[in-house]
């Protein structure tokens, strides 16, 4: 949902519980796609099988000894698959949502710090930004032809493009609600006394703003970090899945969900894995970060 | 009040043209150029017949000049011709914007229907387990993928059970009513799930602030009945964020239809853009993106206004200060 926060004074807040569960999940996800290569090896040893191995005689088969969750259209191992696509769907999420704060947090202080007119042109064109049809755009974007762009085909061509480019897209255009934060919290910052003070005393900008300004912003931007984490893997579930996001062959949840509609007729798990998966580490994602905001927000405190 | 209508106007009407000016630039970028579409048709055409073309359609003119040409023709109401649909683009986003005016007047009435009684069910206990209850689910509507809801969707009511059809808009005529309406089904089920739990989360916040405030604490020490306090007191009150949120989601909705439409081959707005896109209809394309624009810049105007019309004690003084608010 793009748009206002729900006012929050009066909201008692989420109790521990639900972040401790979303943390404990994310970790689980993390782990089991970051051991994808040692499960995969263990499966090679025993039955002989890894991710890529095409098995025509195999296809759309049931879950076995062998495939735990059975094969895909191409008579892939679904699991070792699965794994694969979470590594990089979760990289896309973290990745994006960094890149995201980097630029939010640059253009919050310069716009905070500076004021005048270059605060007034950031922050219209952050609401310009805020106004935009996110999804048309980034499809338009994802469209874009690099070569015309003119970066080398090799670079273009390579199977990592996609990747890159799709981090890049999710993080451009994801800066806008930590802009404003961390704006919000320069102007805060900027009337104390001590950075007065470290201003009069000649300190440079660039030193106040990593000393005095960044450390303030500090919990506020890892909440809006972690709840953009999960708009990112969402986006680019939604981008794979058009078929305009990660292209195969490296798997991504959301290019094994277009893949898997074709053959939902005859096998609706291939549509039920890679969904589910997306669906828990969002829903993760946004219990850390809404417990995160309940207990770390200063401003929120009891 | 006009000086801020004003104001705001003129800042969307700035914002539309630099993003019809950044599409412009990011259509000539895609894959296919128009003149290599038209040589697929000709494969004995020669680079200086390129040339000639390129002059004919102007393509050899600088970016800025083309996009001035395009801005002058398209305020004079001539958006181009479509190449996938054979037609002017103002003929073809016609019955698209009508199949998404059907889709989301539905879809919208009913996410509020079952977003309001809910959000004022559950404010009044906060903190109580239906309350909980009720916001779980709401979380797992914020975070479900939509696509992946739909396919769930087609795959239980359609190819399972064969209740419900899959795709298309069930029109029977050129008359909006005349319908098969069960096609509404599944992709107003969608757009409804997706949507109601941010809304209920909104609405419940904007609640839960009002009912912290003095006025509601008097009129129920006066004897006001828990359900009067409700929808008497809280919900009156709570007007200003409801049709705020009413107004910016006419954008978001909008072109956030994208994925059901094409999902369920609902020939609506989302639809034909993601399908000019991928079929380098770059007219279509243009104009269909450039609209979706529009209605989601007009959505935000109508929520400012809405605001300061609704809520006297914001004054348009504070609004018109530039401190980044919507």
């Amino acid at each position: 949902m793009a748009g206002a926060s729900p006012p929050v004074s009066g909201y008692t807040g989420p109790g521990p519980v639900t972040g401790l569960l979303g943390g404990a999940l994310l970790l689980a996800l993390a782990l089991l796609t970051l051991a994808a290569p040692l499960i995969e090896s263990l499966l090679s040893g025993a039955y002989g099988i890894d991710a890529d191995t095409v098995d025509l005689f195999a296809r759309n088969a049931g879950p076995s000894a062998a495939h735990w969750l059975g094969t895909d259209e191409l008579g892939r191992d679904l699991l070792l698959r699965l794994l694969y696509a979470g590594r990089i769907s979760l990289l896309v999420g973290v990745a994006g949502a960094c890149l995201a704060s980097v630029l939010g947090t640059l253009i919050g202080i310069g716009a905070g710090y500076a004021g005048g007119a270059l605060d007034a042109l950031l922050m219209r064109l952050t609401d310009a930004m805020i106004a935009l049809p996110l999804l048309p755009l980034l499809i338009v974007l994802a469209a874009v032809d690099l070569e015309k762009v003119g970066l080398p085909p090799g670079l273009v061509r390579s199977d990592a493009a996609s990747l890159y480019r799709i981090i890049l897209i999710v993080g451009l255009f994801g800066w806008t609600t930590v802009a404003r934060l961390v704006r919000a919290t320069t102007l805060q910052v900027r009337s104390h006394e001590y950075v007065r003070a470290a201003h009069a005393l000649g300190v440079s900008p660039l030193r106040i703003a990593l000393v005095h300004i960044l450390p303030n912003v500090l919990s506020p931007l890892i909440i809006a970090t972690t709840l953009s984490v999960g708009n990112m893997i969402m986006l680019e579930s939604v981008l794979s899945y058009l078929g305009l996001g990660i292209q195969p062959p490296i798997p991504s949840w959301g290019n094994m969900l277009g893949s898997a509609q074709e053959t939902m007729q005859t096998r609706p798990a291939l549509a039920l894995y890679p969904g589910l998966l997306i669906f828990v580490t969002v829903l993760a994602v946004n219990f850390l970060g809404d417990t995160l905001n309940a207990r770390l927000d200063p401003r929120k405190a009891p | 009040m006009t000086a801020f209508l004003l104001r705001r106007s003129l800042q969307a009407l700035l914002v539309l043209l630099v993003m019809s000016a950044l599409v412009y630039g990011l259509i000539g970028l895609m894959p296919g150029d128009p003149i290599d579409l038209m040589l697929t048709a000709d494969p004995n055409v020669s680079s200086t017949d390129v040339a000639r073309l390129k002059a004919l359609y102007g393509l050899d003119r600088p970016l800025t000049e083309r996009w001035l040409r395009w801005l002058a023709r398209a305020l004079a109401g001539d958006l181009g011709f479509s190449r996938s649909y054979a037609a002017p683009v103002l003929e073809v986003l016609g019955p698209a914007l009508k199949n998404t005016l059907v889709l989301l007047i539905v879809a919208y009435t009913a996410t509020f229907g079952l977003a309001l009684p809910l959000s004022l069910w559950i404010a009044m206990k906060p903190g109580s387990w239906r309350d909980r209850i009720v916001n779980l689910g709401a979380f797992a509507g914020i975070s479900i993928p939509v696509f992946w809801l739909a396919l769930l969707l087609v795959i239980l009511f359609s190819v399972s059970l064969g209740l419900l059809p899959a795709s298309g808009t069930g029109a029977r005529g050129p008359d909006w009513m005349d319908r098969d309406w069960r096609y509404l089904a599944l992709p107003v089920t969608t757009l409804v799930l997706a949507n109601v739990g941010a809304h209920i989360r909104y609405l419940r916040g904007a609640l839960l602030d009002v009912l912290g405030q003095d006025h509601i604490r008097t009129a129920r020490a006066k004897g006001a009945g828990r359900l009067q306090v409700m929808v008497g007191h809280a919900l009156r009150n709570a007007m200003v964020p409801v049709i705020t949120i009413l107004a910016l989601d006419l954008g978001s909705l909008f072109s956030g239809a994208l994925v059901t439409e094409t999902v369920f081959a609902w020939p609506g707005m989302g639809k034909l853009i993601y399908d000019a896109i991928m079929g380098s209809d770059f007219n279509l394309a243009l104009a269909g993106l450039v609209l979706a624009t529009a209605v989601t810049l007009l959505g935000n105007l109508l929520a400012d206004l809405g605001y300061v019309w609704l809520d006297p004690r914001i004054g348009l003084a504070a609004r018109t200060q530039p401190r980044g608010g919507r």
